[in-house]
Formats: structure tokens, C-alpha cells, sequence
């Protein structure tokens, strides 16, 4: 050996160089000392310090979503180590790339109950995309670059490496590979050309198609070429909640999302259509309601990356493995050859389609007296003209936040789809804010979200990262409590947070700014001056205590058996006028 | 409906739990596994007996496909192929029914690996109706204990 020799610890930092990494999100402990004392000294890479260690990952996880970069976090053992599992499963469930660092015991103490141990890859081995024990120093450098590899091709998702105490501070020379190659792992990257010409045919054919359009085009960067899809055919687009922004929202063939909050048009033009084009989505329950009731009468065209996602819950007609970018780059060239009248073959089916609009719009009741939160968003959308970044949390404030505020541009929206996190939104935004200093970034949350990761309030202070949160305040957890309403006889169990603490005070007790709206008057007034503040601002919005998100399927239901708010009136009306 | 699944696999620590972890956490069914080396010391071979219907068996094939130590899978059941297991049985033998056990061993071609004034122990290798036999004729002499490999297959040319 001639060459320097370095630190595992040095390694480690060297290599992040390497990937470009320009932010660690990091929380310290035993084991990992020597790393932190590495990075006392360096100025090539951010360092931020959360308040608790899901947090931290949670930020790794809005810095990946909203630039498409994969977000690098660190942490010590033990519990460490198991406070990241959320963070990792809902990175894991929404295909997010992210690489996770954990200390581990010293190799010798490895399952002999050591202080601070816990068998992390045994942990998190079902969710994770691949993870590792790093045993050897000389493998450490190869290992980095094979998990930053695996988190971002294919279909994307969190890689953790646990790195036990005794490689960190071994020595040896640093030699980063420029590619690794995997023999077990090669994602398909282009489709089939046979399968892509039988789809043309198909949309050719097709009398009623809708493109369903999920994560992976947001994932694949893939907009441009769904964009020209729709352009080109006609064809109306839905998008799940992972899929927001991957089709203009205010685009005449936008159909807004679709399934059990989705819009009365989108769930009535899957159900009647006769032709299914599935786009980097894979078809969740959320999405489809009752299986067996499924758009009955459509073929389906399903592209996909990942071939588990094609014929899991639905039948397949043309199944298309592949990177959805390719495909659809290949897809629409084939669609520019067809001169089929496009605009004259879909004349009646949007037709329809606009019959369904306007016979059922999304739409609330606006109140003078009383908050109404989806008002909230609608004032937020109209003062920020629909470009900042929005991120959320999970429940009620999260369906009215994919409802109201429309997106235009991809990457622009973060939120838990899959495994569905309360306590996601905050730490995220705060990921996100990092990695776009000069855009508005915005935490829409529920009070019942928010107080699960409150705590990294002190991160944004310390490290100046000015998040605004917007907080609809029902002093209820509302999903819960909307379901116990509907279909649970009106029996609130566990749901009312009556002594949810005061925001304001909250906010400014950690050196953030409180602001609170009691009436909808002062409502924009509070968002204008919250946007324009230079800090982090909790805005508290005491909205309307028994508000419900509509149209819902319900549970069990087809897509196409939505009920509405006002319907339900109604027929209480009738039902009284009988007795 | 059984299907044996051939498994190529890289030779690492912790993937036998991948696998196994794959097949628990997404509700399939194994009923024998077995795990071994290959000619090339890097990689082992799974055999893995399972059932499940169609649907279930293509996702187990695509979930195992997808699992990033997985080198390789083969569904038998498009394959000619020969499947073996391996088992020992222990039975009573008191005197009276030394000959008889003896005479069955014969039938099967199973080979006695050990021997006590009580018992035997045999050791017989063959496919699921031939070994479901033996174990079928040794019942009434009183059977103690049986120790089976799971099966292990292999395609034909």
C-alpha cells in the first residue's frame, strides 16, 4: 500500500463529495463521534441538525421530492437508528430516493446486546430498498456508490448502510469507483416497441379514454412528454396524489385527482371509460375502491418500471415495463405517425365529460361567520399564484390541499401518499426549503399533524430556514372523526383535541412568528403578512370544527358511488318530512 | 395450485431472510425452502416449494425478481424437471417388528443409518408420492420421528 491512508469516517465524507451531496441532515450520538468530529471541520457540505432523528429524515425526504436529488441524512445507533423506520417506510411506499447513514456497535459486539444497539438491517430490511452492513473499510467506498446507485434508478426508493464503530475510524486509501454494476440488478429502462405499437393501436381505437397518471411521472420527470400525450390524443388526464403536477392543473384536460377524494368528473370518466391508460401509478385501493367494480367496461394500458405494480390489484391488457419518460418519449412518437382525427373522434367523450363537470364541480359552502378551511387553501393558491411548494401532512387538510390548490409544474407538491405519516409535513418543507432558498414553501397541516414533529421548529430557527406553515385548526383529528361521523353512528372516540395548545404562543416561544385568524375576513390578511414575513411563521386558522372532505367513496364503495355534502342534507330533510 | 421455484441468489449474509421476509411480509405461503451452494462459490440456489394460484404466483415470481440479491428465478412448472427430498425417519423396532420395518426399508430402498435394541433410523430419498408412501406403510410399526430436507430440483435437458 502506497497511498494515503484515511479514515472510514473521512471515507464517508469524501464519497458524499463524490455524489454531490450538498446537504446532510445529521443527528449525533456514541458511535458516530468520529464522524461528526469529521464534519466539524469541513465547509463543502451543509450540515443541518433536527430536533429528533425522523425529523431529519423526513427533511432528506422533501429535499429529494422537490429537486429529484436524493437527500443523505445521518444518524447514531440504536434509537437512532429505529426513530428513522417511519421516515424510511414512507420514503419506501412513495419510491423517494433517499441514503441513510447509521452508526452501529463496534463489528466484535454485534449481537451481544451491546448499550445503543439495534439490529437496524433486520429492522428495516421490509422497508427499505436495499440496505447494508458495512464490515470492512475497504468495502465502505464501494458501498456508498452501489446504495446511491440502487436509491436512484430503476424505481426509486430509501437505501440504508449501518456503519459499525470500528470501520469508522479503520484506515485505508480511498478509491471511489466512477460506476458500479450489479449483476442481479438491471431496472428495464426502455419498453417494449411491440407492446408500445399494440398501445397506439389501442388509444387509436379507443371511443373513451382517460390517462391515469400517478408518482412515477413526477419520479421519471416525465411531464413534458405526458403533457404532449394528452396533446396530441385528446385525451383527458387524473392524476393520484402522488401523481399532482405531473399534468397541469389548470389544463382544460385535467380531470383533477380521482378516487376516494377525488373529483365527481374524474371518478365518472374512469368508471365509463373504455380505455385506461395507466401512467407510473399502481392502482391502490385509495384509488380504485371496489376492485370488482372497477371501470368494468375499459381495457388498460399499464406502464410501469416496476413489473410487481402491473397485474397486483387490476387485470392488464397491455402491460408496458419501462422507464415512463422512454416509454411515453416512444409512445408519442409512434401516436405523431397515426394521422387520426383526434380532435373530431373525441368531441363527444369530453362532451360528456364537461356534462359531469358541470353537473357536479368541486365545491363547498362558503361561510361569513366561520372559517371554512378549503376557503383557506383556495386565498393561499390565489395569493401565491400557484407556484410555491406546497408539502402536507396527513388527513382532511391534506384532500382539501390536493383539491384546492392547483399545480401546474411538477415537484412542487410533497406529501405522504403511501404509507400516509402524520408529522411528514413540517420536516419535509423544512427539506425542501433548504434545497429552494428563494421559493415560497409552504406546510399545509392539520393541528393534529403538526404537533407529531412540532419539536423541529428550533431546526428552522437555528439554521435560518424560513418555513411557513399553514395550520387548519378543527381542534379535531378530522379524517378520524369524519369517518366515526359517516359511518360509525356519530361516536367520537379519541378524536377531539380540545386542549390543542395555542400556535401563536407556541410559535413565538421558539423565536418563530404566531399569527391566528379567528373569522374569514381575516383571512388573507394573515396569509399576506405570514408570506412576507422573513421567518418561520405558524399560521393558525380556526376553521369550521365539522367540515367534511367531499365528494368520498366510501369504503367498500365503487368509485363511481361518491356521496356529497349537500346531498346528505337533503335526504335528512326527506327523511324528517316522513315521519 | 404447488409450484417449486428455482432461486439463483448472491452467496451474502442475509438473504435467505430477504427472501423468507418477502414471502411472510406479503402473505405467501412456503412450504419447504431449501438453501445451498452452487458451483460458483458466490452464488446459492433456493428451492422453494409454494402454493398459491396464478395472480399469487406471478407476483411471488416478479416480488422475488425484484428483490436485489436475486440473481435468477425459474418457475418449474414450465420446465421439465426432477425433484428429489431427502428424509429420516425413526421407528420403533422391538423385536417383533425388526423384519417387517426391514422389509418396507427394502421395497423403498432406504438405507438404515442407525440402529438401537428400540428403534431404527432410515434414511430415504425420492420424490413427494414416494416418501408420502413409505411414511404410509411405516405408520403402523410406530413412527418417532421424521427429519425431511424440503425439496431440491433440477431442469431437465
Amino acid at each position: 500500500m502506497s497511498g494515503k491512508q484515511i479514515t472510514g469516517a473521512e471515507i464517508f465524507l469524501e464519497s458524499l463529495k463524490k455524489e454531490k451531496v450538498d446537504t446532510l441532515f445529521c443527528y449525533p450520538g456514541g458511535v458516530v463521534l468520529k464522524i461528526f468530529d469529521v464534519l466539524y471541520e469541513q465547509k463543502d457540505i451543509r450540515i443541518i441538525l433536527p430536533r429528533h432523528e425522523q425529523g431529519g429524515v423526513h427533511m432528506a425526504d422533501g429535499y429529494a421530492r422537490s429537486t429529484g436529488r436524493p437527500g443523505v441524512a445521518l444518524v447514531t445507533s440504536g434509537p437512532g437508528a429505529t426513530n428513522v423506520v417511519t421516515a424510511l417506510a414512507t420514503a419506501y411506499m412513495d419510491s423517494i430516493p433517499i441514503v441513510v447513514f447509521t452508526g452501529q456497535v463496534p463489528t466484535a459486539l454485534i449481537g451481544n446486546d451491546a448499550f445503543q444497539e439495534a439490529d437496524i438491517v433486520g429492522i428495516t430490511r421490509p422497508c427499505t430498498k436495499y440496505n447494508f452492513l458495512v464490515k470492512d473499510v475497504n468495502d465502505l467506498a464501494r458501498t456508498i456508490k452501489e446504495a446511491f446507485y440502487i436509491a436512484t434508478t430503476g424505481r426509486p426508493g430509501p437505501v440504508l448502510i449501518d456503519f459499525p464503530r470500528d470501520v469508522v475510524t479503520a484506515k485505508t486509501e480511498f478509491h471511489y469507483p466512477d460506476k458500479v454494476e450489479i449483476r442481479s440488478y438491471n431496472p428495464t429502462v426502455a419498453g417494449n416497441k411491440w407492446q408500445i405499437k399494440q398501445a397506439a393501436e389501442a388509444i387509436a381505437k379507443a371511443k373513451k379514454p382517460v390517462a391515469y397518471i400517478g408518482g412515477g411521472v413526477v419520479l421519471s420527470n416525465a411531464s413534458a412528454e405526458v403533457l404532449e400525450f394528452a396533446e396530441i390524443t385528446k385525451i383527458p388526464v387524473t392524476h393520484t396524489l402522488m401523481g399532482i403536477g405531473g399534468f397541469p392543473g389548470t389544463h382544460e384536460l385535467s380531470l383533477g385527482m380521482l378516487g376516494m377524494h377525488g373529483t365527481y368528473y374524474a371518478n365518472m370518466a374512469i368508471h365509463n371509460s373504455d380505455l385506461i391508460i395507466a401512467i407510473g401509478a399502481r392502482f391502490d385501493d385509495r384509488v380504485t375502491g371496489k376492485i370488482e367494480g372497477f371501470a368494468p367496461e375499459a381495457k388498460i394500458i399499464h406502464i410501469d418500471i416496476d413489473p410487481t405494480s402491473i397485474r397486483k390489484n387490476v387485470r392488464v391488457d397491455i402491460p408496458i415495463v419501462g422507464d415512463v419518460k422512454h416509454v411515453m418519449s416512444d409512445l408519442n412518437k409512434e401516436l405523431h405517425k397515426s394521422k387520426e382525427p383526434w380532435d373530431a373522434i373525441r368531441k363527444s367523450w369530453l362532451k360528456q365529460i364537461e356534462a359531469w363537470r358541470e353537473e357536479r364541480p368541486l365545491s363547498y359552502e362558503y361561510a361569513d361567520d366561520v372559517i371554512k378551511p378549503q376557503f383557506v387553501v383556495e386565498k393561499l393558491y390565489e395569493i401565491t399564484r400557484g407556484d410555491a411548494i406546497i408539502v402536507t401532512d396527513v388527513g382532511q387538510h391534506q384532500m382539501w390541499a390536493a383539491q384546492y390548490y392547483k399545480f401546474d409544474k411538477p415537484r412542487q407538491w410533497c406529501t405522504s401518499g403511501g404509507l400516509g405519516t402524520m408529522g411528514y409535513g413540517f420536516p419535509a418543507a423544512i427539506g425542501a426549503k433548504v434545497a429552494h432558498p428563494d421559493k415560497e414553501v409552504i406546510s399545509i397541516s392539520g393541528d393534529g399533524s403538526i404537533q407529531m414533529n412540532i419539536q423541529e421548529l428550533a431546526t428552522t430557527i437555528e439554521n435560518n430556514i424560513p418555513v411557513k406553515v399553514v395550520i387548519l385548526n378543527n381542534r379535531y383529528l378530522g379524517m378520524v372523526r369524519q369517518w366515526q361521523e359517516l359511518f360509525y353512528q356519530e361516536r367520537y372516540s379519541s378524536v377531539d383535541l380540545g386542549s390543542t395548545p395555542d400556535f401563536v404562543k407556541l410559535a413565538e416561544a421558539y423565536g418563530a412568528i404566531g399569527l391566528r385568524a379567528n373569522r374569514p375576513s381575516e383571512v388573507e390578511a394573515v396569509l399576506k403578512e405570514g408570506l412576507k414575513a422573513k421567518k418561520t411563521v405558524f399560521m393558525d386558522f380556526v376553521t369550521a370544527r365539522y367540515e367534511k372532505v367531499f365528494p368520498m367513496v366510501p369504503a367498500g364503495a365503487s368509485i363511481n358511488e361518491m356521496i356529497f355534502g349537500e346531498e346528505k342534507k337533503k335526504e335528512e330533510k326527506k327523511l324528517k318530512a316522513v315521519k | 395450485m404447488k409450484h417449486i421455484i428455482s432461486v439463483l441468489v448472491e452467496n451474502k449474509f442475509g438473504v435467505l431472510s430477504r427472501v423468507s421476509g418477502l414471502f411472510s411480509g406479503r402473505g405467501f405461503n412456503i412450504e419447504t425452502i431449501s438453501v445451498g451452494p452452487t458451483l460458483d462459490p458466490s452464488i446459492s440456489q433456493m428451492t422453494i416449494v409454494t402454493t398459491g394460484d396464478d395472480r399469487i404466483l406471478e407476483q411471488i415470481i416478479k416480488q422475488l425478481n425484484k428483490l436485489i440479491d436475486v440473481i435468477k428465478v425459474t418457475d418449474l412448472a414450465e420446465k421439465e424437471f426432477v425433484e428429489r427430498e431427502m428424509c429420516l425417519i425413526k421407528v420403533n423396532a422391538p423385536a417383533e417388528h425388526r423384519a417387517e420395518a426391514l422389509r418396507i426399508a427394502d421395497i423403498f430402498r432406504a438405507r438404515v443409518v442407525d440402529s438401537t435394541i428400540k428403534t431404527y433410523t432410515f434414511q430415504v430419498t425420492g420424490d413427494e408420492k414416494k416418501l408420502a408412501a413409505f411414511i404410509e406403510l411405516l405408520r403402523p410399526i410406530g413412527i418417532k420421528e421424521i427429519v425431511r430436507t424440503g425439496k431440491v430440483a433440477i431442469t431437465r435437458e
